[in-house]
């Protein structure tokens, strides 16, 4: 017990000296998940509304293949993404792997399913003849698009608090293509790990307690962005 | 067939949708005159609906063309003919915003300035009866205030051709007379080119200037509401629009413009052009028959234009569309319309012995022809 | 609103990229674990970093290694001196020689001379020198139920583990100490695995010892770590000393003609940066101040039979 008192004292005197490593660290993974949920909204998002509104060959495939990526082991798109990135890998020219760009693309890899599926079914659930009503009213397809969603923006949040979520506290792929160097790769959740390991309770618990604060710092907002959109 | 001496607003031929492998839908051609209303009418899974979506440019036929204002409909000009239409469904399918910004969104998607929108926004509200729930969030508005907020949508968009897909089927009665008369006095304030779609053949009479029969895919007959509704085609176009006594006969003589019907063993004198030897269904609607109990004594008989009268019995009376229905079997079954009042005065009930009597010209004959698969034909048209 | 939102997300993404690139530019501070080294004073001029051709150089070494915080102080000073800019990969030892076959990594400083043998004879490796060893300890619960405490030979312990059924808790990662582990187990002729006491973690070496810990088991471990976790640990040193847990350090550069994207000169620049006098002095004080003892003794430029004598 009073380690997690220990580890909140530390925790407050870090943020307040604004102790540098540990400011670096958790910007970090602000930016790396931060930017890794942005491009999965960019990537998922589209993909769920097409699968959500379109009629195509494959529809049901890649549905099922996106339901099924949402339960995609972290670690495995780990390994994976290791073995593509690594020096003799197909991609070793690009020497991205240990850095904060592998792990952004591994966390988008993780996120964009997350997002698209459940876009996918945040846009299937619209009463059907909504599309057909707006279209009537004169839109085109993008304004179309635009408004179905608008109409579904509280799943949509939802949505977007899934993904972020599924990175911001990933650690077994950030560990595997970011090495866990510290000072260029080292996140909230990784640096966790190896202070738990040297045996660091206490830093490991101020650490912790610095990532809790900041999810749900941001899913207040976006909490709370979602739930003003539900007036009664 | 065609109807127009005015210039037609909309304009579908050889139209054909299949689902599935299956048609549903198939209208060699149809027209909608300029200001006028057309009323589709026919039973539920007739296939309206898919008509209307058609027109309205929402669906793509597996075959024909539609023309709007006499432009032919093509992929390329399709956005722009379907901005000078607009639709309202059975449901108001508003969106999760405020009543004014609801009515607001067709304009906004046209890209017609604020001014402008509210301006229109605040004068449809106004003739909907709707102004004062203009903020209110759109979700929390009962049934009829948002038809009618969906109907104010439509109209704030000045549209050359209005659709209407069965907008009242799901208001409940006094409520829909309230917005079928609002509806009425804007359609013909604005002189808007309507398309409505119902099965309710009283909303037809009540808003349509022409109709148009669907049956299983097939429009079976369209013209001005007198024609169709006092001279159905078909057998089954008659029992559509309201024809409750049909009965199979044959003519026997023809002469001076009537025809004489065997109808049972009665003999029934229907105006008509038909040959002789021609198998027919005589058709009458219930309000053309009128009922009268038999003479007091000391009663006398006047005479009347109504070449028809026979002898027969009540074997139910039922009540329908706020009056009664009287069937007399003289025999072959008459259906009567009276007013509560007339039964109870008259003493009509079960059993009771009555004269039905109705006009040569009320009356109405379809020819029968008996194919092998037992379906009565059409006439052609 | 919506407008409203996404400019603010965006402002708050172009805040944290400049922060983010700012800090990491800035270069890392020492760690806050790692005990407060004075700079060795060094008796060779300190050569301004010129940066070398390929600065990038990538370091595969072990968890237990890493955890010591000897590499937090080694590493600054390596890139400073040398304008290398090192990323130090931390996984097992078995891990690290597989990185260094397949060219994923130029230079490798692990401690399983056994496997570094066969790694050298198979030709992966060109350079191997010795840096310095720590030792190996045989821990367990205070109550010592096997009765191992002050046992010379740590074979002997442990055929007294087995006799006591006691339970003892192998990391089974293929690390440098469970391949100590098992070497040891082999001399001593006993097949422990499946047997219901002999339980594998698969996990580092700070974490199995937390599991020792909680379960009363005993376990191989490195002195370092072991002191470096002693505080939150139940466990006391049992057996020590003994030869055969020696635990020695040797860094290995990889071939460079496995692929030409090796770093061939950085790999050779750290090889001999370890050996160095200053790196050398380094080692030899790290630890003192915080645990009284220094956690590793500098070996270079001894002969391996001479280590630990």
């Amino acid at each position: 017990m009073d380690l997690i008192w220990g580890g909140a004292v530390q925790a407050v005197e870090l943020i307040v000296r604004v102790d540098h490593e540990v400011m670096s660290v958790t910007l970090l993974s602000l930016l790396v998940s931060g930017s890794a949920t942005i491009l999965s909204l960019l990537l998922g998002i589209p993909l769920g509304v097409i699968l959500a509104l379109g009629n195509f060959p494959g529809r049901q495939f890649i549905a099922s293949a996106i339901n099924m990526g949402m339960g995609l082991p972290p670690v495995v798109v780990g390994l994976f993404v290791t073995v593509f990135l690594w020096r003799n890998g197909p991609f070793g020219f690009l020497h991205i792997l240990y850095t904060p760009t592998a792990m952004i693309i591994a966390q988008c890899i993780i996120a964009s399913p997350v997002v698209a599926g459940l876009t996918m079914a945040a846009m299937q659930q619209l009463n059907p003849k909504l599309r057909l009503q707006i279209l009537a009213l004169g839109a085109n397809r993008y304004q179309m698009v635009w408004l179905l969603m608008a109409e579904a923006r509280l799943p949509l949040l939802a949505a977007v608090m899934a993904g972020f979520g599924a990175v911001i506290s990933e650690i077994g792929a950030s560990m595997m293509v970011g090495g866990n160097v510290r000072g260029q790769t080292m996140v909230l959740t990784t640096a966790t790990v190896l202070e738990t390991s040297r045996g660091n309770f206490g830093m490991a618990f101020a650490l912790s307690l610095i990532l809790l604060v900041l999810v749900y710092v941001i899913n207040v907002i976006l909490t709370s962005v979602q739930q003003r959109s539900r007036q009664p | 067939m065609i109807m127009s001496r005015k210039p037609a607003m909309l304009e579908v031929a050889d139209l054909e949708v299949v689902r599935g492998g299956t048609p549903v839908l198939a209208v060699p051609h149809l027209e909608v005159r300029k200001g006028q209303t057309l009323a589709i009418i026919g039973p539920n899974g007739a296939g309206k609906s898919t008509l209307l979506l058609a027109m309205a440019l929402l669906i793509k036929p597996s075959k024909g063309k539609v023309w709007v204002a006499g432009e032919e409909a093509t992929p390329e000009n399709s956005l722009r003919l379907r901005r000078r239409m607009a639709m309202v469904f059975q449901e108001p399918l508003l969106l999760d915003m405020s009543v004014a910004e609801n009515v607001a969104t067709g304009l906004k998607l046209r890209g017609v300035g604020r001014a402008e929108r509210e301006k229109r926004v605040a004068v449809w509200l106004e003739r909907f009866g709707i102004a004062t729930l203009a903020h209110r969030r759109a979700r929390s508005l009962s049934g009829g205030e948002a038809q009618r907020a969906s109907l104010a949508r439509a109209f704030a968009l000045e549209p050359e051709v209005l659709l209407l897909d069965e907008p009242f089927s799901a208001l409940d009665a006094p409520t829909r007379a309230g917005v079928i008369a609002d509806l009425l006095a804007v359609l013909r304030g604005t002189r808007t080119t309507a398309v409505l779609v119902t099965h309710d053949r009283d909303e037809a009479l009540a808003l349509g200037d022409d109709v148009g029969v669907i049956i299983r895919g097939e429009l079976r007959q369209a013209g001005p509401i007198s024609k169709v509704f006092g001279a159905p085609v078909d057998v089954d176009v008659a029992g559509f629009v309201g024809v409750e006594t049909i009965a199979p006969g044959m003519i026997q003589t023809h002469e001076d413009g009537l025809a004489q019907v065997r109808v049972g063993d009665r003999l029934i004198e229907v105006a008509s052009d038909l040959d002789p030897g021609t198998p027919v269904f005589l058709c009458l609607r219930p309000e053309d028959v009128t009922l009268q109990t038999p003479l007091e004594p000391g009663q006398e008989r006047m005479r009347s234009s109504e070449r028809n009268r026979l002898r027969g019995s009540v074997t139910d009376v039922i009540p329908w569309r706020g009056q009664l229905r009287v069937t007399v079997d003289c025999g072959f079954r008459i259906a009567a319309s009276l007013t509560y009042r007339s039964v109870s005065e008259m003493g009509i009930a079960e059993g009771v012995a009555v004269e039905a009597s109705f006009k040569a010209t009320s009356a109405h004959l379809i020819p029968r022809v008996e194919s092998p698969n037992g379906r009565e034909g059409l006439e052609g048209e | 609103m919506y407008k409203k939102l996404a400019i603010g997300l965006a402002l708050l993404f172009v805040v944290m990229l400049v922060v983010g690139c700012a800090s990491s530019t800035a270069g890392p501070s020492p760690s806050p674990t790692a005990p407060a080294q004075k700079q060795s004073v060094s008796t060779e001029p300190a050569k301004p970093a010129a940066k070398p051709a390929n600065p990038e150089l990538i370091l595969a070494t072990t968890t237990s290694t890493q955890d010591t915080g000897l590499l937090d102080v080694l590493i600054p000073m390596f890139e400073k001196q040398t304008g290398y800019a090192v990323k130090t990969i931390a996984v097992g030892s078995g891990q690290a020689m597989a990185m260094g076959e397949r060219g994923e990594a130029d230079v490798l400083l692990v401690h399983a001379p056994d496997s570094e043998k066969k790694y050298m004879a198979a030709g992966h490796g060109v350079e191997r020198r010795l840096v310095m060893h720590n030792d190996f300890v045989i821990v367990g619960p205070p109550q010592d139920p096997a009765k191992i405490k002050g046992e010379k030979s740590a074979i002997e312990a442990l055929k007294k583990v087995s006799q006591a059924k006691a339970i003892f808790l192998s990391r089974s990662d293929n690390s440098g100490t469970n391949q100590l582990e098992l070497k040891l187990w082999n001399l001593a002729s006993l097949d422990p695995k499946g047997q219901q006491w002999y339980q594998e973690t698969g996990t580092g070496m700070g974490a199995t010892l937390n599991v020792a810990s909680e379960k009363s088991a005993y376990t191989l471990t490195d002195r370092a770590t072991y002191l470096a976790n002693k505080k939150n640990l139940n466990l006391d040193i049992l057996v020590e000393g003994d030869k055969s847990l020696l635990n020695v350090y040797h860094v290995i550069t990889v071939d460079p003609k496995k692929s030409d994207k090796i770093n061939a000169q950085g790999a050779l620049a750290f090889a001999d940066f370890m050996v160095t006098r200053d790196s050398q002095e380094t080692i030899a004080k790290f630890g003192v101040d915080k645990y009284g003892q220094p956690l590793f003794f500098a070996d270079a430029g001894k002969k391996d039979e001479e280590v630990g004598g």
